[in-house]
């Protein structure tokens, strides 16, 4: 049983670091403000929700794990405001917008 | 010889001309004069080249030397150009590799100290390490007992070693006023802004999205959120792991989220130039007068007449609680105020 959960929770947390290289590899290699944003916030988002489900999984369910959530729930609610804003500064201030994406009028 | 084109500009003919109260203009007439005579004066020669044949012949071949002189000259102008080039097509590359070899090597050698080093520090754990003396003995026995103060590290920092922690709020807000000095765009003194300040609040974030509606809404949920936190951490101190320094961080923080979301305007109601003013000092001076109050009754073996309360309770351990609270105010406004500074110069 012990293996077992062992297992899983190794896999959630591989898979989390996984994610976590894929969007830092992301964020240096696109070119564009925006595409750099999209893979910052695989880190943000879905590296960390596997990390702390990882987390609550060897733990068990305490109260620490409602903790945890509320992290989790902190992050979601903040980085994508923090992402929406970012973008609107990009779309007012960059003069080739063009280049990067579609522009409907 | 004649003189460089560029000789009438040349840092030392400035300083000649200065001596001598000259202008550039009269300068520039000599110069002209000059060049008006080496014109006439080739005129002449030409003249008297074109007299003899044999004459004119030397002046062939001195036309031929001048000619391949000019030859060597762009040569020579081509080779200036490649120097002057260097950098730009070559240089930057090679700077570029050098900064990246010197970084990584950087990077390995402070490595590989810090792995040295840690693999001479003694086992974790061991009872023999040095950190195990008579002081953490101390501490972990009689803490409780001396303190009221279930967080044995706010015990520490607010009863043991609370002059370090006064001094460390009192660098925070010397901080702050440094910052003042150097950043801060004052009013006049009928309270009107100045020319200065009404540009830094013009520029204020020119082109980021103001009032925007999405963060308005998450500000909305999310500041009463992290302030309360912040509270919490500051009030439960001496109970938790927490205090002053890291509640006052996260109110700050806060407070900082609030300006983002609705603007100086709004902001101000909170928190503006009279109230930080009173808040920041405030506390410092309470926390000057308590500590050094606690300090004389300590030393001196009086009653100091601080009830301890029960460890544990919320009301207990004298006076971490109001101290912890003080930090918390200081280390909140002048974080928020830092933030202030350089955005615009002030609040």
């Amino acid at each position: 049983m012990e293996i077992v959960r062992f297992a899983v929770v190794a896999l959630f947390l591989v898979a989390s670091l996984c994610m976590a290289v894929i969007s830092v590899a992301g964020v240096f290699k696109f070119r564009f403000i925006l595409n750099r944003m999209h893979a910052a916030a695989i880190c943000d988002s879905f590296a960390l929700f596997i990390a702390m489900i990882g987390i609550a999984i060897a733990y068990g369910f305490t109260f620490a794990t409602v903790k945890v959530l509320l992290i989790v729930l902190m992050v979601w609610v903040a980085s994508p405001v923090s992402s929406h804003l970012i973008a609107r500064l990009e779309v007012t201030t960059d003069k080739h917008l063009s280049e990067e994406c579609e522009v409907r009028d | 010889m004649k003189p460089r084109s560029d000789y009438e500009q040349s840092a030392w003919r400035r300083l000649v001309r200065f001596v001598d109260g000259e202008s550039l203009a009269d300068a520039e007439r000599r110069a002209e004069e000059m060049r008006e005579n080496d014109a006439q004066s080739q005129q002449a020669a030409d003249t008297e080249a074109e007299l003899s044949f044999e004459q004119q012949e030397k002046e062939d071949r001195e036309d031929r030397k001048r000619r391949l002189e000019t030859e060597h000259e762009k040569e020579a102008m081509a080779l200036l150009e490649k120097y002057r080039n260097w950098p730009k097509e070559h240089g930057v590359k090679i700077f570029g590799r050098l900064y990246a070899i010197m970084a990584v090597l950087l990077c390995l050698i402070i490595i590989v100290t810090l792995l040295v080093t840690v693999s001479y520090l003694p086992e974790f754990g061991q009872p023999d390490n040095p950190n195990n003396n008579e002081v953490v003995r101390k501490y972990n026995e009689m803490g409780l007992e001396e303190t009221g103060a279930t967080n044995i590290v706010a015990g520490m920092i607010l009863d043991y070693r609370a002059f370090d922690t006064l001094g460390e709020s009192h660098v925070l807000f010397v901080a702050a006023v440094c910052v003042m000095i150097l950043l801060r765009l004052e009013l006049t003194k009928d309270g009107k802004p100045t020319d200065k300040k009404r540009a830094a609040e013009e520029n204020d974030r020119l082109y980021e999205p103001k009032n925007d509606k999405i963060l308005q809404l998450s500000a909305k949920i999310l500041v009463p959120i992290i302030i309360m936190y912040g509270i919490y951490v500051i009030l439960n101190g001496h109970l938790s792991p927490g205090g002053g320094f890291s509640g006052g961080a996260i109110i700050g923080a806060g407070l900082i989220l609030y300006v983002n979301a609705f603007g100086f305007k709004e902001a101000t109601k909170i928190l503006n130039r009279k109230n930080y003013a009173v808040i920041s000092v405030v506390p410092l001076l309470f926390y000057a007068l308590a500590k050094g109050y606690s300090f004389f009754t300590g030393a001196n073996h009086l009653e100091s007449g601080i009830p301890k309360g029960t460890p544990g309770h919320i009301l207990s351990s004298g006076l971490i609680l109001p101290l912890n609270i003080c930090v918390g105010l200081v280390v909140a406004c002048t974080m928020y105020h830092f933030y202030t500074l350089f955005r615009k110069g002030g609040m």
